[in-house]
């Protein structure tokens, strides 16, 4: 049994570790924000500033999200096969099979 | 030092020669003008220096990252401002920032004063970054509305860069002087040492004289009081007291500085003397 989110979050506090926090950056208007990379912080307001300093000084940006990483709910990578590997024979669930007219262009 | 070094002697091959070990020093006489645009791009240059030295030595990794990062923007208000400057005397930007000798140098001694070595700690980094990007910040503002266009275009990317300086160095002084007793007592002392260098951000001498009547900028002392409100409360939510003035001031913007400002030049020209004219 692995330790949960919650534990490791009250070992990091014990150890007088800063949380970790997701950052999420949208790269320009009208594209999702994507996730690209973590890192520690005291609190959201600092987390914010530091995700600005470390994933957007390139220009990668134009939005951030930030979230704590203990506040993500996940899938067990042990439960890969059982929920993914179904899919893997299922090509009719892309709607590939259809004639577009010439006129819709790319979809 | 304007001397030259004679190259080393040597008695093999041409491609044995050995270069001068130094380069001969720039000096030009700047019109209070152009003095006047020194002293904001020596200040920035000198600051983004101090900066650049918590490389690898910052607190935490991200925070390492985000000094440095204000040291950059710093870098690029020197390099616009020096360019600028250098079109109207003949010298590029590189030639004002490496080859000037320490009297020729009009920043700001609060800046060159060590940052992390020297019983200054992290807090010491903070305090400065703080008062120097709020004054920085009250003076791009109004520099928007310089009579000199280049320097008003300057000023307008500027003033984004300097208006989260404010807000990262805020964050910090509130962070640990509100903190732990061990970080409000190196707050209380940081301050206690940067403070009366301070003064000299409001001095007011014939170069602001000149500058003001030009329309190019405004006066020092001209910047006081909104420097103040944006000081006094950022240093009442950390629970730090500003002390009374005193009878100290500073002249690092006149060229006399402190015993701190050789040692910096040093490290920071010894590659151009040594390699004048190296490029990346």
């Amino acid at each position: 049994m692995t330790a949960s989110k919650t534990d490791i979050a009250n070992a990091q506090a014990q150890a007088h570790e800063w949380p970790l926090w997701e950052v999420f950056v949208r790269p320009k208007a009208g594209l999702d924000h994507k996730h690209c990379g973590s890192l520690h912080a005291a609190d959201s307001k600092m987390a914010l500033q530091l995700a600005r300093e470390v994933y957007t000084r390139r220009q990668e940006g134009i939005s951030v999200w930030i979230v704590r990483s203990d506040q993500i709910v996940a899938s067990d990578p042990a439960d890969k096969a059982m929920l993914f590997d179904p899919m893997e024979d299922k090509v009719y669930r892309h709607p590939t099979f259809y004639e577009l007219p010439p006129e819709v262009g790319h979809m | 030092m304007t001397t030259r070094f004679a190259p080393l002697p040597t008695t093999a091959s041409a491609s044995n020669a050995v270069a001068s070990t130094t380069t001969e020093s720039i000096v030009f006489r700047p019109t209070p003008q152009q003095a006047y645009l020194m002293r904001i791009g020596d200040s920035c240059l000198i600051h983004a220096q101090r900066l650049a030295e918590w490389s690898g030595h910052a607190p935490i990794l991200e925070e390492d990252i985000a000094l440095t990062n204000l040291a950059l923007d710093l870098v690029g208000q020197a390099r616009a401002l020096l360019t600028h400057v250098g079109k109207q005397v003949g010298f590029d930007e590189d030639q004002l920032a490496f080859l000037r000798n320490e009297r020729d140098f009009v920043n700001f001694t609060l800046v060159e004063l060590p940052g992390r070595k020297a019983g200054r700690d992290f807090a010491d980094a903070i305090v400065r970054n703080f008062l120097l990007s709020a004054w920085m910040n009250v003076l791009w503002a109004r520099l928007e509305a310089s009579s000199d266009a280049e320097v008003a275009a300057i000023a307008g990317k500027a003033v984004k860069e300097s208006r989260y300086h404010v807000a990262h160095a805020a964050d910090w002084v509130v962070r640990l002087g509100d903190g732990s007793d061990e970080s409000a007592r190196r707050m209380r002392q940081a301050v206690a040492r940067l403070w009366p260098y301070a003064a000299e951000l409001f001095e007011t001498d014939a170069v602001d004289t000149a500058a003001a009547e030009s329309g190019l900028g405004p006066m020092r002392v001209a910047l006081k009081a909104e420097w103040d409100a944006i000081v006094a409360p950022v240093f009442a939510e950390a629970g730090l007291e500003i002390p009374a003035a005193g009878a100290f001031r500073s002249t690092g913007s006149r060229g006399v500085h402190s015993e701190h400002m050789g040692y910096l030049l040093a490290e920071m020209q010894v590659l151009q003397r040594s390699f004048p004219g190296g490029v990346w």
